[in-house]
This record gives C-alpha cells, structure tokens and sequence, in this order.
C-alpha cells in the first residue's frame, strides 16, 4: 500500500560495504515508508543478501560509505540485538543450525528481548507456550519442532517456517526476508506468503529478496527493484518484475556499462 | 617450580614424570609441586550414606581376592597415578551390587585440607546387576586428590557412573579408573571436570572377551592458567565389542586441556565397532588445546571411527541469534550450555544438586531474566 505520506521506516542512503576490503555493496540507496511492500530482484552474487545483512548488523560486513537510517535512529550505530529488538527482522537466507540450545527456549528469549524493548510484560513459560502454540498456526508447523534443537536436522521448508514463526512471534516494523522462497514446494510457498500478508499491515514494512515471480503472484509488491554489481540499478512498479520474468537480466550488463559505480 | 616433589616420588617409588614422556608431554606439574609435603585425612565416602537395597560392603576377604584385578587387566600398574595411590594405601572402600539396585552417591571432598588425599574405591558387580553412581570429586583449597577406582563388571551387568570433579583454583585431581568388563555388560561413563589448577584423568576400560558396550561421554573445562589432561585407554580383548566415545573440551584464559585416546583393537577383536569424537572450543587465543586419537588396530573385520574438531564459537551462529535480539555474551552462554549439555545431560540424576551447568557457565545459564540463586563460577570465588 502506497501512501506518499506515510512515514519512513528506513532510508538507506549511497550505502558502500566490502567484506575483507573486496567491495560489495557499491552505493545502495532505498527508502521504504509504511505499508509499503518492496521486493529486490537480481542475479546470484549482486549483494541482495549482502544488503540484508548489512542491515542486520553482522560483522563480517564493513559499512564504507553512506547511512541507514530506521525511523528517527542512525541503524549503523546499533549492535545486531539492539536492531532486532526495536523491530528490525531478517528472515535468512541459509537459517544457522544450532545445535544444543532448545528452539522452544530460544523463540522465549527473542520475544520477550522485543517485549522489553517495547515496554510489554515478560512471558513465563506457561504464558510463552499459549502465544506460540496460537502464532505455529500461522505457518502451519507442527510443535514438535519447538522441542527440538533450533533448525537442526530441519528441511529447508521447515527452516523456512521457523524463520516466519520467528517473524511472527517478534512482531517486527521492518521485515527482510532473504529468498524465503527457494527452496518451498508450492503448498509451503501459499503458508509462508499467507504468514507474510498476515503479518504485513499499514504500520509495517515488508522487504522481499526473491528470484522468483511465482512469490510476487502471491505476495503483491508496491516497489521492485533491481540489484546488479552492488546497487539498485532499475526500480518500478510490480510490472517491472514481470517484465524481468519474460526478459531476463541479460540488459543488466549493458545498463551497469553506461552507468559507472559512483566512488564514495 | 615452587615447591618439590621428591617426597611423592618417595611415596610412589617412582619418579614424577618428566614432560619428556610422550604421555606427560603437555601436562605441566607445577601445580601439585605447590601442594603442601604432607598425607591428610581422607573423610570416609560412606559415613552417614544408607547403602541402598542390592548394594552392600564387600568382605576384607572380597576385597583381599579381588583388589588390583581391573587394575591388572588394563596393565595400569606401571602408570604413575597408581604408583603413588598404591605407595599411600589408602583404606579400600569396597562395594558389592547385586541385582537392580537404587542409585548411590560417593563423595570424596578434600575440603580445605592441606596436602594428599587419598581415595581408593573398588566396585563389583555381579552378573545381571545393575547400578547407577555418581562420585563427586570436590575440593576448596590447596591440597590434592587421588582417587583410584577399580570397577568389575559381570556378565550382562549395567553401570552407569558419573564422575563430577568439581575443583579450586590452588587443588588438583588425579584420577584413575580402570574397568573390566565381562561380555554382555554396559558401561555408561559420564565425566566432567572444571576449576581445578591441574587434573589428569585416566580412564581405562577393557572388554576382557570382547562383546560388551562401553559408552563414554566427557566434558573439561578450563580457565585462567588451569590444565586439565584426559588419557583414556579402551581395548578389546574379544570379538563383537562396540565403543562409543565423545570428548569436549572447552578452553578459556591461558588454559591448557589435553585429550589422548587411546584404542586398541587386536587380531581377536574381529567385529568391534569403536568410534570415537574429540570436539574442543578455544574461547582464547591464549589457550592450547592437545588433542590425539591413538589406534592400534589388528584385527581386520572391524568399524573404526575417530575424528577431532577444534574450533571457536561460530560466527554466524552468533549473529543468528542476536539478530533476534538476544545479547552478545548472553547468545555466547546460550551456544556454551549447549555445547556442555550434549555430555552433562548424561550424569546421573543426582548431579542435578551440584548444578554443574552453572558452575561452568556462572549465573544466567537459564537464559531468564531471573535465575534463582545462581551458584558462583568456579574458578572465580
Ligand atoms: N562473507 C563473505 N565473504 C566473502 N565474500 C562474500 C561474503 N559475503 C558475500 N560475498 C560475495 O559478495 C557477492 C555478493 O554476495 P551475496 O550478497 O550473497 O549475493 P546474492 O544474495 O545477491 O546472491 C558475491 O560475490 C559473494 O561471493
Ligand atoms: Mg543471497
């Protein structure tokens, strides 16, 4: 939903990162106000899940150049967790497998981190257990997933449900899903986007990564965008991805040619 | 070093071993040469402990015919921990299970004690009985402990012993454990160790024909300048056995943790399945850790495993979990417990009171916002 007087959730600005001096990100610049559904698109290796976790703050990352900024804070300054807690979420690309520590108690201590933050009562056990129990059935996974380490031993489809149970339990302002799709037969693939539109609403952001038209049938974007060499190099409508669905990225290369990377 | 160690070469009637033996080579003695020249006095394990039902006193005679066997079986006279165990002759705590019997709990605790305390521990269990114990190896102060603990299992019998050696940063631990097993009999072992100055763990099993079941889990922890050293040893002496080991280590500080594995399997061990898994964390670049599997294998139908992980906390388990808002140190506790867990959760029931978890990780290992009481980290009180 576009309103041209929403307020902005986040404004990415001439964004420049490398991982181990190798530049990455080449001067990424967004802006996403509430309501707003966007959706990156773009050839393996162009930076999408670069972006993403940029965003999240992991520390492999070096920002080089430019700003984020998340409602009225410099999100650049913030450690991962505080990130997470104030609503930003990343749904990964490659959930980490965690062996040893219980999915149940984790999913306890990330909500009740984001109640803190947001003034709301911690949840005991019991409490938890209702919430979650409620929240599972907006993807459909079994509890038996709860009582196991987190993602260990989980199919990709299943990790990928625990990623939006995870989304819906933090309630998140902005939500990044990195390719949530891939990898999803088509049944997971209606759960995970009913779980997004669930989710998505007038106060919220969604940012999608995705290869994939058959995502953006279901879930319908107000922005699409292009990445290529570490920036956004075309932005449109929801027309744009369908025009990407018929000709490919083969025009990226010509287009990245007549458009130089800016030099921070 | 501080101190000097001739008189335990005196009580052992051995040299204390040089750090040119290839067994001792990593382990750093210093500790104990700190240790005040002196025998204490070794509190009984069994006063005011209520044997339970099936498990009961072995006779002087029992003892007589039967101490030094498993010893004997896992050619361990020669090794200096039961030299100098053996040279005291501390008093035989001897004990008979028959039957299914209730769990029981030994404690050696050191205490305050100033010097060398000596345990001696000798268990059998008949054939078809099975026990579950826990001893508890603990100390507050500058002293040092020894403890050999033979184990004779017959056939069919079940054991399953937890060791939890619960330290102070001036004591040290040397233990020695050596069991036989007859065919058909299981031992479930679980070990854990943290906060001693320096502890040496030989743990040495022998499947005397072969076709019984040896599990064997183990955690050390170490910080600050501590060392811990495990020297495990099992052979097969028949066909048709199965091994199942795993040991962690985790190293924080200017620590020192050592593994060496030993296993065995000779030309009459057709049919043994032995794997074994050394997995190690370095919290500090300071830090060593020593790790060697030893294999020694003959017999040639056999399904022998090993494999040896070093490695620091993941990154990108990390990350995942404070990209859900949870704290740097406390994600790092939260990957730790669960690193120990995997072996911890194999005590016997018992442990649960010492709260071992806690003591590794110190409070918050619960990960609420309000653990009760949380025991103080070892190490650091
Ligand atoms: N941690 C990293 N170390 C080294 N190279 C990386 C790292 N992360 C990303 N890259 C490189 O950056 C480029 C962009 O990767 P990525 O952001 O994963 O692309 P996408 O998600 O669009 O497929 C690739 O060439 C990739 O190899
Ligand atoms: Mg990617």
């Amino acid at each position: 939903m576009i309103r041209p007087d929403a307020p902005i959730l986040l404004e990415i600005q001439g964004l420049h990162a490398s991982v181990d001096e190798q530049p990455i990100l080449n001067g990424v610049n967004l802006t996403i106000r509430a309501g707003e559904i966007h959706a990156v698109m773009g050839r393996n290796g162009s930076g999408k899940s670069t972006l993403s976790k940029v965003l999240a703050g992991h520390p492999a990352y070096t920002v080089t150049a430019g700003s984020v900024r998340y409602q009225d804070v410099n999100l650049l300054e913030l450690e991962p967790e505080q990130r997470a807690r104030i609503g930003l979420f990343l749904g990964f690309q490659y959930p980490v497998e965690i062996p040893g520590v219980s999915n149940l108690e984790f999913l306890r201590v990330a909500t009740n981190a984001r109640r803190q933050e947001r003034g709301d009562d911690e949840l005991d056990t019991f409490a938890f257990e209702d919430l979650v129990r409620e929240r599972l059935n907006v993807v459909q996974m079994d509890p038996a997933f709860l009582e196991r380490s987190v993602n260990q031993g989980f199919s990709g489809g299943e990790k990928k449900r625990n990623e939006i149970l995870q989304m819906a339990l933090l309630e998140p302002l902005v939500a990044i899903l990195d390719e949530t799709d891939s990898g999803l037969d088509i049944d997971a693939l209606r759960i995970v986007a009913s779980g997004v539109n669930q989710l998505a609403g007038p106060h919220t952001a969604t940012l999608l990564i995705t290869h994939y038209q058959r995502l953006l049938d279901l879930i319908t974007p107000d922005f699409v965008h292009v990445m290529a060499a570490g920036r956004i190099l075309r932005s449109g409508g929801k027309e744009l991805a369908l025009e990407l669905e018929r000709t490919g990225y083969d025009w990226v290369d010509a287009e990245l040619a007549r458009q130089p990377v800016e030099v921070p | 070093m501080a101190g000097s160690t001739a008189w335990l070469e005196g009580l052992a009637g051995a040299p204390v071993p040089s750090r040119r033996l290839e067994d001792w080579r990593f382990t750093d003695l210093t500790a104990l040469a700190a240790i005040h020249p002196k025998l204490a006095m070794a509190p009984d394990p069994l006063a005011g402990v209520t044997l339970p039902a099936g498990v009961s006193r072995l006779s002087s005679e029992a003892v007589e015919a039967l101490l030094g066997r498993a010893l004997h079986a896992n050619h361990s006279e020669q090794h200096w921990l039961v030299q100098l165990n053996q040279g005291i002759q501390p008093a035989v705590v001897g004990l008979g299970v028959s039957g299914a019997a209730q769990p029981l709990e030994l404690i050696c605790d050191a205490g305050e004690a100033e010097g060398l305390v000596p345990w001696r521990i000798l268990l059998v269990l008949e054939e078809g009985a099975s026990l579950e114990l826990l001893q508890v190896q603990r100390s507050s102060g500058a002293n040092a402990t020894t403890v050999i603990t033979e184990v004779l299992l017959g056939a069919g019998s079940e054991l399953r012993l937890g060791s939890l050696g619960l330290g102070d940063r001036q004591a040290c631990l040397l233990t020695h454990l050596a069991v036989e097993q007859a065919p058909g009999s299981t031992l479930a072992l679980t070990s854990a160790s943290a906060g001693w100055a320096l502890s040496r763990f030989e743990p040495r099993v022998v499947q005397s024909h072969g076709a019984a079941h040896t599990q064997m889990r183990s955690l050390q922890w170490v910080d600050d300048q501590q060392c811990a050293d495990t020297h495990s040893a099992i052979r097969f002496d028949g066909p048709g056995g199965t091994l199942d080991q795993l040991h962690k280590a985790v190293a924080d500080g200017a620590a020192r943790s050592v593994f060496n594995g030993a296993i065995s399997v000779p030309r009459a061990a057709q049919q043994t399945e032995a794997s074994q898994l050394s997995r190690s964390l370095l919290l500090s670049d300071r830090a060593r850790i020593d790790t060697k599997p030893q294999l020694e294998i003959v017999a040639d139908d056999v399904r022998c495993a090993h494999g040896a992980t070093v490695s620091r906390l993941q990154q990108d388990e990390l990350f995942y979990l404070q990209s859900r808002g949870i704290a740097a140190a406390q994600a790092s506790r939260l990957l730790l417990r669960g690193f120990c867990d995997e072996v911890l959760r194999g005590l016997p029931a018992a442990a649960a009171t010492w709260r071992p978890l806690e003591r590794l990780l110190g409070a918050d290992t619960q990960l609420s916002p309000d653990p009760e009481q949380p025991a103080a980290p070892l190490g650091k009180v």
